[in-house]
């Protein structure tokens, strides 16, 4: 029968009958930040508990964290650290709102950034045009990257979370080789980069070397983000086929052209990541190239639960974890503790999501059923 | 022989789901060392009562007794433990894994960690000896055809140890040669004193090899039966209930305008044998043609080709006397069809989404419903609002997600969609499968509606008083032709269970 996956009924049916609630109940993004605040809580008392076998005082390190976060130049590099985490979070969710599991936004920044940064230095643009000229090229390296996997996918039935790890690695041999053979850029210092950027390509500093204004753009994907996948018609085709890919191919819209797609606009969205980096603050690619934000992104965007307040909100907690690690080392604890942290809020969320929604969704069947059946059948 | 110890006996189950009744006042009772046939339509309940049997749910009331001992079975492994196996319709086996090892997953003979594949290989050889089968052990079951890997899913059971063989339409993937190889073994299991339980709804095979037959309809247990007592026409009419009503007068006049024409329809499919094989149908303005047939037998490949979703070899489709068929199925969906699909969970509905997502799908190209390259949100909530008011779907709003209503009410929140697409031709596959009797109604009255209004419906369905109630001619599918033509009138129960079944009309029309 296809009606066993909806099972209700769990509360008494003297409650139910007694008591029929609407299933209103509360909004679920009550809910979601209600159990988003539960798993960071019990993942504190899961590492506090893990520094105190190790010796460590778990009060003392996390008021520590807390009194060097609360500095006005950790606040700040806090909301520098959480911008390129808020792109590459971005561009995970819109895979996972196609059902599409992009790993490779590692590789796709790394693409954007290179590419921008050739492209940008060969170029002689005016101020605001440069910035934009790089922005675009990043973008178009980035969705060309994941579109070799959107390809594959559709081509060839190759699964994507596969190709995009491959591709990760090819990316990195890829801009290495490259950058070697053919964009080193001859300077007598030992820094070796590509040849930099004019200062037309630069991208101001809000508060100088604290806080580039990069934020800014971050902050209008967000919320492009929010448009086009939530609030467009071909977001919510988008929307559809990841919730059910044969429902949505049934009522013609064509899964083929939405993987493509979503792949190609998460690729550009990725592009961008390594932009704050480049534009504001190295204005050239070399070896010390920033690592870690497409699989921070994952990160970002899982806790976030994929909406754009939850992915701004995860990407500032990220970066507020970050940007206290260095004064833990400096008070004799092991600033690893951070990563450990995070990656128990991760596992925490992962899990209490799940109960929740599943919790969540027991409810509104019970109270649906109970606001309309019951009260009939006793009449 | 009978009246001492029952191998199966089941009582009174009763197995609810939300808004259907699955089974309702079950009773089965399995002598041993006999095959015993469950017989009933689609959707009549048989699977449910043997996910019963087998541990898979649990039933509301009723009891289940295995060789005289009252049982409660909470998993599977319960039901294995008092002897009660399963040979699934889908095969669960492992590809790559050679049939000995197959067979032994999950019930290996070890010592010490170590797999004792000796021995499982000479009980094996014993079980086999016994029972007439044989297969090669040492090769990987991916080299076996479909034949040899029900015999795999047969041994995999009795080296369970299992005295109760469930078999779940096991014929359905069989070819002639192979089912009769079956019929040969189980009848050896049997006098090895096995007791099968077969499923099926092919009443020519249940009567060949069956010594009992319940008839299963309508969620409940209508009849016991012996193969020497009933014909096949009787057996029919039992599965289907013989109170048949008379077709349902209508005012309004069959149009002239052929709204669906398709053509030579031919679909290769990856198998050898044709999926679909030159279908040619026709639909009027105001017209619906029922299509009978017993699933699996071309009728969803069918509706695949008309909405575009699979591409026929050959043949052409018409849509209001415009060629569709190199149209996408987007294209063809928006110029004037509908499809209410043959599974409202995986095909129909975004179960997670709210119920005005679940209405807007197929529909936002609809200007209604487009705010620039934005979802006109407010005007989609009450489109919603009113497909819930004109059909009836009980629900406290359209922001409930669509898991949480009752099967009845999902479905005619899906007829509603589809039918306010203004559509001129609908495909309605199973419109009221599973769905309870008052949605059944209205369902069907939302349909009468619809027609009369001049929409041209084709109608495929497994219930034979909805397709001769509905249809104003019936057309028999039967391994992927057209095998007859009739009109409701001389249409009987047992005359389709004859087609459906691969019986040849005489007149060809």
């Amino acid at each position: 029968m296809s009606d066993e996956s909806v099972v209700p009924s769990g509360d008494s049916l003297v409650e139910r009958i007694t008591n029929p609630k609407p299933p209103r109940g509360r909004p679920t993004w009550v809910v979601t930040l209600v159990s988003s605040l539960a798993a960071v809580g019990i993942a504190l008392v899961i590492a506090g508990i893990l520094l105190a076998i190790t010796g460590k005082n778990p009060f003392e390190a996390y008021s520590k964290m807390l009194d060097a976060g609360l500095q006005e130049n950790k606040l700040l590099e806090t909301v520098q650290r959480a911008t390129p985490l808020m792109i590459a979070a971005v561009a995970v969710a819109i895979g996972f709102k196609m059902n599409l599991f992009n790993i490779g936004v590692e590789g796709q920044f790394l693409m954007g950034m290179f590419f921008a940064a050739i492209a940008g230095a060969a170029v002689e643009l005016p101020a605001v045009l440069h910035v934009t000229f790089c922005l675009i090229v990043a973008m178009i390296a980035g969705a060309a990257w994941a579109g070799i996997a959107g390809l594959l996918k559709v081509k060839k039935g190759v699964n994507e979370v596969i190709a995009t790890i491959m591709l990760n690695a090819i990316a990195l041999s890829v801009i290495d080789w490259l950058f070697n053979e053919r964009f080193r850029y001859e300077t007598e210092s030992l820094d070796v980069k590509t040849k930099p950027l004019p200062p037309t390509a630069w991208l101001p500093d809000l508060v100088s070397n604290r806080l580039s204004s990069f934020i800014f753009i971050a902050l209008a994907i967000v919320l492009l983000f929010w448009l086009v996948v939530y609030k467009s018609r071909f977001g919510f085709r988008l929307r559809a086929s990841g919730a059910n890919a044969v429902a949505a191919r049934t009522a013609g819209i064509s899964s083929n052209r939405m993987i493509i797609t979503a792949m190609l606009m998460s690729g550009a969205v990725a592009g961008l990541a390594g932009m704050p980096s480049l534009l504001g603050d190295t204005h050239a690619y070399g070896p010390t190239r920033p690592d870690g934000y497409g699989f921070n992104g994952i990160a970002v965007a899982l806790l976030g639960r994929n909406s754009p307040i939850g992915i701004i909100v995860a990407a500032l907690l990220w970066g507020f974890l970050d940007s206290v690690a260095g004064p833990l080392q400096i008070a004799k604890i092991p600033q690893s503790i951070v990563l450990v942290i995070k990656a128990i809020i991760l596992l925490t969320v992962v899990i209490v999501n799940e109960v929740v929604g599943r919790r969540v969704a027991k409810r509104t069947a019970d109270r649906t059923a109970a606001a309309l059946e019951l009260p009939m059948a006793v009449a | 022989m009978a009246t001492d110890t029952l191998a199966v006996q089941l009582s009174g189950i009763e197995k609810r789901f939300p808004g259907v009744i699955a089974n309702h006042d079950v009773n089965l009772s399995v002598r041993p060392g006999t095959i015993h046939a469950i017989v009933g339509e689609n959707g009549a309940g048989k699977s449910t009562l043997m996910k019963t049997l087998y541990g898979m749910h649990q039933p509301e009331a009723g009891t289940i007794h295995v060789f005289g001992e009252h049982l409660v079975f909470k998993s599977p492994s319960d039901a294995i433990d008092a002897g009660i196996g399963m040979v699934h319709q889908h095969f669960m086996l492992a590809d790559n894994l050679t049939v000995l090892e197959n067979i032994v997953l999950g019930s290996e003979p070890s010592s010490k960690g170590v797999v004792k594949f000796d021995e499982a290989r000479r009980r094996l050889e014993e079980i086999m000896t016994q029972s007439g089968t044989h297969v090669d052990l040492d090769v990987p079951v991916s080299e076996l055809g479909v034949g040899k890997r029900q015999r795999v899913e047969i041994l995999k059971v009795l080296f369970r140890g299992a005295r109760v063989l469930i078999l779940d339409e096991p014929t359905a993937v069989l070819v002639p040669q192979e089912v009769e190889e079956l019929f040969s073994n189980l009848h050896r299991l049997v006098n090895d004193g096995a007791t099968i339980i077969f499923i099926s709804h092919k009443l020519d095979e249940v009567l060949t090899v069956s010594d009992d037959i319940t008839v299963i309809r309508a969620g409940t247990t209508v009849a016991e039966v012996k193969p020497n007592e009933v014909t096949r026409l009787k057996l029919a009419e039992l599965m289907v209930g013989s109170e048949l009503p008379s077709p349902h007068g209508r005012t309004s006049e069959i149009g002239s305008k052929i709204r669906l024409k398709v053509d030579n329809l031919t679909l290769q499919g990856p198998g050898e044998k044709a999926q679909l094989e030159d279908i040619t149908l026709d639909v009027r303005e105001g017209e619906v043609l029922g299509i009978a047939g017993v699933e699996g037998n071309g009728q969803f490949e069918l509706c695949e080709a008309i909405i575009g979703l699979l591409r026929p070899e050959t043949g052409t489709i018409v849509i209001d006397d415009v060629d569709v068929s190199n149209a996408s199925p987007h294209e063809r969906l928006v110029g004037g069809l509908s499809y209410i699909p043959f599974d409202r969970h995986r095909e129909g509905l975004l179960l997670s989404a709210p119920l005005w997502e679940n209405t807007l799908l197929g529909r936002d190209a609809d200007p209604e419903f487009q705010k620039g390259p934005f979802v006109d949100t407010a005007a989609a909530k009450a489109d919603s609002r009113a497909i819930i008011e004109q059909f009836d779907v009980r629900t406290p709003s359209e922001t409930v997600p669509a898991y949480a209503l009752s099967g009845g009410n999902q479905q005619k929140m899906l007829v509603g969609r589809e039918l306010s697409s203004r559509p001129r031709v609908l495909i309605a596959a199973h419109p009221t499968r599973g769905v309870d009797i008052g949605a059944q109604a209205a369902i069907w009255e939302k349909l009468r509606v619809a027609r009369d209004a001049g929409l041209a419906v084709l109608l495929i369905s497994a219930d034979l008083e909805e397709l001769i109630g509905l249809s104003d001619r019936i057309v028999v599918m039967f391994d992927g032709r057209i095998n007859a033509r009739l009109t409701p009138a001389e249409a009987t129960p047992e005359l389709l269970g004859t087609y459906m079944t691969g019986g040849v009309q005489e007149v060809a029309s």
